[in-house]
């Protein structure tokens, strides 16, 4: 019998099923990076270097050790002489003749990426939210021209102000620590926040606000009571974005911090094991670097489109 | 009439709430963003040395343009960006095509298979650059097994070589942004409304003919969309490559970005170097309007 009832844009099941095999393919083959690197969080340093590359190995925890202890090598007599150690990490680490020197900077680093990702992904929002509001529903003179320069800010290239900011903020007391840093970021998210959130507040019919400053609201009240609610969708996108940028961001967090409030991204490629980089520790902290990402990812899949366009393109 | 009452009785005017709302946005924007840029114009007139900053700053005119712009340096390194930026937009605008092309037709596991795919755009570039140094390893690396196991060409090296690091930061950009220009080209396709096809079924267009002339200019405006986003970064491009090959081997990789920040914090030479940014920007600026242009006009066709 001939099939009458498909629809002239809809495919024929085999080229479907061709197509669903050829993007499995790219699918598996562009996952191959991020999923080795994790791959070798898992593996013991010696395995992380052997040629060809092992797929199938003894799970080993040495990495996540490594990544978050500093070590120094000691002679056999020396750790013979040593009381037994009192923590599986101590005899994972003695067996490669060394002892924990201390804890490493990993820690702070990721808990750097932590503050300042929140604390300008928040800022970013907040006064994202209140500009995108006030574009969206009052009569702002230039309000187009105001918009576009709002978005050209993201255009600079980062070194081309890397230099003022870095002299700005040693003047006035900002260069390296982590306010400096959420205030950077925020600025950098603002643009992206500001758009994608008059969008969202777009779609907000006017009446809601009306009928509650009917009601005996101020416009502020209405604003945060009725308006804020209703947005968050959102909200929530665009802070994801924030988050996002400000927990990958790279060439401000290398030019502007040193000791105090650097990020992770800057860190990761400086772990250094004895006679090159250590991977399998590298693997470690990419990995822990990776998770909050992927999680986002996937909670944002319906907004991406939104986001990385500022809003240009509308799914 | 009633509305001004309402307001004028409870708290404060709309345009009051207006400007409130929107001058911490433009006061941070103008502090962090705009004078910045104005500092940085108005250095590049100068000898100004940011680590030597007791010494009398010099005007120099436009003697710093003149010095860029007159080494042989500043044009190497606009060629190496400059086949970087085609070779990436070439290959992303091709694969990324293909794959919204291809996600169009509704499969099972669709939405799934896009996030998964779309996975290498979202992580940190500066990390993504060290993981692949990794990969790219010419004693364990996996790329280089996974190469050798399909074709012997023995021992290579990705990053050492000065023929073969171009492409491994090409290679590296394109599997980190070709989903960029498929979610955008997929989106193009999805606004195609059904009907064009079945007018053109009517009229007895067949596969091909609905491809050229229904698909193709309907996707190509979110393509050339896709390639302008693209394109601006790629300019920029200063994380990935950075942590990749660091510019090298010799100066192979050395893309203007790299350049620019060689000069502004490693030698300092702030008037310099705030020359060269301003040169870049009006680069960009320049090509980006003209792209724009040509853009809308293939769009209004």
């Amino acid at each position: 019998m001939v099939d009458t009832s498909r629809s002239p844009t809809e495919s024929s099941g085999f080229s479907r099923k061709l197509a669903a095999l050829i993007i499995i393919i790219y699918a598996v083959v562009t996952l191959i990076p991020i999923t080795w690197i994790i791959l070798t969080g898992f593996k013991s340093v010696t395995s992380s270097i052997t040629y060809p590359p092992e797929v199938f190995f003894e799970p080993s925890l040495e990495g996540y050790v490594n990544l978050f202890t500093t070590r120094t090598r000691q002679s056999q007599e020396y750790l013979e002489a040593l009381p037994p150690p009192e923590t599986w990490y101590e005899e994972l680490v003695r067996s490669r003749e060394m002892v924990i020197a201390g804890p490493s900077k990993f820690f702070g680093r990721y808990a750097n990426s932590l503050i300042i990702g929140f604390g300008a992904t928040f800022l970013s929002v907040f006064l994202g939210a209140l500009a995108a509001y006030a574009f969206s529903r009052f009569k702002i003179p230039l309000k187009d021209d105001l918009m576009f320069f709002i978005l050209s800010t993201r255009m600079f290239p980062p070194i081309a102000v890397a230099v003022p900011i870095f002299i700005m903020y040693r003047k006035i007391g900002l260069g390296d620590t982590h306010l400096g840093m959420i205030i950077l970021y925020t600025v950098v998210n603002l643009s992206l926040a500001v758009w994608l959130l008059k969008g969202f507040m777009d779609e907000i019919p006017r009446e809601y606000e009306e009928a509650a400053m009917i009601d005996g609201y101020t416009r502020m009240g209405a604003f945060f009571k009725i308006v804020l609610p209703q947005a968050t969708t959102g909200i929530a996108a665009t802070a994801i974005f924030c988050m996002i940028f400000s927990w990958n961001e790279y060439a401000f967090a290398v030019l502007l911090t040193q000791f105090n409030a650097q990020t992770a991204p800057p860190f990761i490629p400086t772990i250094i094991g004895e006679g090159g980089q250590d991977w399998s520790a590298i693997g470690a902290g990419t990995t822990l670097f990776l998770i909050p990402v992927m999680i986002f990812t996937v909670v944002l899949r319906k907004h991406l489109l939104r986001g990385i366009t500022f809003g240009a393109v509308r799914k | 009439m009633k509305n001004k009452i309402i307001h004028k009785a409870k708290g404060l005017s709309d345009r009051a709430v207006a400007w409130i709302f929107i001058t911490p946005t433009l006061l941070l924007l103008l502090a962090i963003n705009i004078y910045p840029l104005i500092y940085a114009i108005s250095m590049s007139f100068t000898n100004f040395y940011a680590n030597k900053l007791g010494k009398e700053i010099k005007w120099v005119g436009l003697k710093n343009y003149a010095k860029i712009l007159g080494k042989e340096a500043i044009w190497e390194r606009m060629q190496i960006t400059a086949s970087f930026m085609f070779w990436t937009l070439l290959l992303q605008a091709i694969i990324g095509l293909s794959l919204a092309l291809l996600l169009n037709k509704k499969f099972k596991g669709n939405e799934l298979l896009t996030t998964l795919i779309v996975l290498p755009m979202m992580l940190s570039p500066a990390v993504v650059g060290v993981f692949w140094t990794y990969l790219y390893n010419p004693q364990v690396g996996l790329f280089n097994y996974i190469v050798n196991f399909f074709y012997d060409f023995g021992s290579f090296d990705m990053i050492g070589s000065s023929t073969l690091a171009p492409w491994a930061i090409v290679i590296v950009d394109t599997w980190m942004w070709t989903p960029f220009t498929m979610l955008i080209c997929l989106a193009g396709l999805r606004s195609i409304p059904n009907y064009l096809y079945e007018a053109a079924e009517v009229d007895r267009a067949n596969r091909l003919q609905q491809f050229i002339y229904i698909t193709l200019p309907s996707v190509l405006p979110f393509l050339l969309l896709a390639l302008l986003f693209r394109g601006i970064e790629n300019f920029k491009m200063f994380d990935m490559v950075v942590e990749l090959t660091s510019g090298g081997p010799g100066s192979a990789t050395e893309l203007a970005s790299i350049q620019l920040k060689r000069e502004a914090f490693e030698k300092w030479k702030t008037g310099y170097s705030s020359a060269y940014a301003v040169i870049l920007f009006v680069t960009i600026f320049g090509f980006g309007n003209v792209y724009v242009k040509v853009m809308n006009k293939i769009k209004d066709r």
